[in-house]
């Protein structure tokens, strides 16, 4: 039940030594060379970066309501957004996706279930060979939904969480919140539901217990999905108490590199600056083979863009989501070679190009410079100048009282 | 990214599993979408996406269900004996992922 990108990458034949060419491997391979090695991957990572005339997948947020206030999320979410989409319009969506043949989608928020219309738009789109993933807080995944979701073949469902335990996990995301998530995964495990996948993206605070938490995942017959904190929604304040340090990004790469079980979502990319490159295609794949829908239709080059910068149109425009993906200037631009800019001078920037476009962006660096979490630290000199840099946030749906929950003080300390 | 690209290698699946004087077909819940290197697939079942990294290697997976084994599928291509081990382990991974199933 694992959501992975698997290039049929294979060692080349060792009875001959030839090189593998029937996966579009240069010829000058070595044999015997490492499964996984960069010039291997190359071929496709070039092609992708130009992006295809359909994403591979997108994630799409059904709405900003959201019943927790989480003071790192990425959308700002937490109030419904009056312009939504109508269920006759996200079905329009669902039917473009099938035409384009984007076989799965990832559904977030806010928490997609509150819509009312949640489960009808799940349905609708497997039965239109559009499958389908969901991010959820788990509130609503009871003894019954779980059942349901188990006898589907057709629908994954990813539970977030921010910490293995409730101290670390609360204070991220609201008190009771990692009980919660708990229940959700008990109900999905004793319905059978192998392989759900249990989603934390990695903070100062728990990045120390990823033993825990992968040993959470298999007490429930999950799978762990590790997660880059972007600074973006809220984020883009949280992130300077929240990021990892130099020192456990340097730990989380040895860590990973022992697990190429352990998702990623192909998010720790410039990792990969540290050797040996992590498992996946170690490209930014914003607009060239991901994008996002917002909940009121607008499409944006990745989830953590939301942000005018980053809108390439909406697909209430003519001519629908296809056209905003095929022809928008945007994302015409972010599948042109970028340049290495102020990285160009690092050896380094085949390996980790250059970081994540949404963490610069954020922070205030300019777009060709180096990721603020550059792990050979070219990044964090920079952090403090360029923070009077840093766009407005102009996306916020946060509620403006919220209630009970420890992002109060955050809230609080914004405005 | 949206999808989480985590490779197979040779640790991950037994290639003896595979075995190229059988016959294989694409399994029926996997669907092939076109490109310029060769085609995405997805498996609906598992929910894994794969890259098939050759045109010539989505033409022969689409045809493998019609001949006796997959080496007499290379040889109705008129596949290049030199490419035979690297389709023949492409094929074993597709198969170790259930994109390909022996019949």
């Amino acid at each position: 039940m694992t959501d992975t990108a698997v290039a049929p990458t294979t060692p080349p034949d060792t009875a001959t030594g030839s090189a593998a060419t029937a996966l579009g491997v240069p010829t000058t391979a070595k044999p015997h060379s490492l499964v996984l090695s960069p010039v291997k991957r190359s071929g496709l990572a070039e092609q992708l970066k130009a992006g295809l005339d359909a994403p591979i997948c997108l994630t799409w947020e059904l709405t900003y309501a959201c019943n927790l206030q989480c003071i790192h999320c990425l959308s700002s979410s937490g109030r419904r957004d009056p312009r939504e989409l109508t269920t006759t319009e996200a079905e329009a969506v669902i039917d473009e996706l099938q035409r384009m043949q984007v076989f799965y989608i990832n559904i977030g928020g806010g928490e997609p279930t509150i819509r009312s219309d949640f489960w009808h738009l799940i349905d609708y789109a497997t039965d239109h060979g559009v499958g389908v993933k969901f991010s959820t807080n788990g509130s609503r995944i009871d003894a019954s939904v779980a059942r349901r979701l188990a006898a589907s073949d057709y629908v994954d469902v990813q539970i977030s969480i921010d910490g293995a335990d409730a101290a670390t996990n609360d204070a991220v995301r609201g008190e009771g919140s990692l009980e919660v998530a708990q229940q959700a995964m008990k109900h999905l495990h004793n319905a059978g539901f192998k392989g759900f996948k249990i989603s934390v993206v990695m903070t100062r605070h728990n990045i120390a217990q990823v033993d825990e938490l992968e040993a959470m995942a298999a007490r429930f017959d999950a799978e762990l999905r590790l997660t880059r904190f972007r600074p973006s929604g809220r984020g883009a304040d949280s992130w300077y108490q929240l990021h990892p340090t130099e020192a456990q990004q340097r730990l989380l790469y040895r860590w990973l590199l022992d697990r190429p079980e352990v998702l990623t979502g192909d998010s720790f990319f410039h990792l990969s600056a540290l050797g040996e490159p992590l498992p996946g295609l170690n490209l930014c794949g914003a607009g060239r083979v991901v994008c996002l829908i917002d909940p009121i239709g607008d499409v944006y080059a990745c989830p953590f863009v939301l942000h005018d910068e980053f809108r390439a149109g909406s697909v209430r425009d003519h001519g629908g989501f296809q056209r905003v993906w095929q022809h928008s200037e945007l994302f015409a631009e972010l599948r042109e070679p970028q340049s290495a800019g102020a990285c160009a001078s690092c050896g380094h920037f085949d390996a980790c190009q250059g970081g994540c476009m949404a963490a610069k962006f954020f922070t205030g660096i300019p777009l060709d410079g180096p990721d603020p979490e550059c792990v050979l630290g070219h990044g964090e000199p920079l952090v403090d100048a360029a923070r009077s840099a840093r766009p407005s946030l102009a996306l916020d749906h946060s509620r403006p009282s919220p209630v009970k929950l420890l992002a109060r003080n955050h809230r609080a300390a914004r405005t | 990214m949206g999808f989480d690209a985590a490779e197979f290698d040779a640790a991950e699946f037994d290639a003896a599993e595979f075995d190229a004087n059988r016959r294989y077909r694409l399994h029926e819940r996997v669907a092939l979408r076109p490109e310029p290197f060769g085609a995405l697939a997805y498996h609906y079942d598992n929910r894994r996406l794969n890259f098939l990294r050759a045109p010539e290697l989505v033409t022969l997976v689409e045809s493998l269900g019609e001949h006796r084994s997959v080496r007499e599928a290379f040889d109705s291509a008129g596949l290049d004996q030199s490419r035979w081990p690297s389709f023949e382990k492409a094929l074993a991974s597709l198969a170790a992922s259930d994109f390909l199933v022996a019949i």
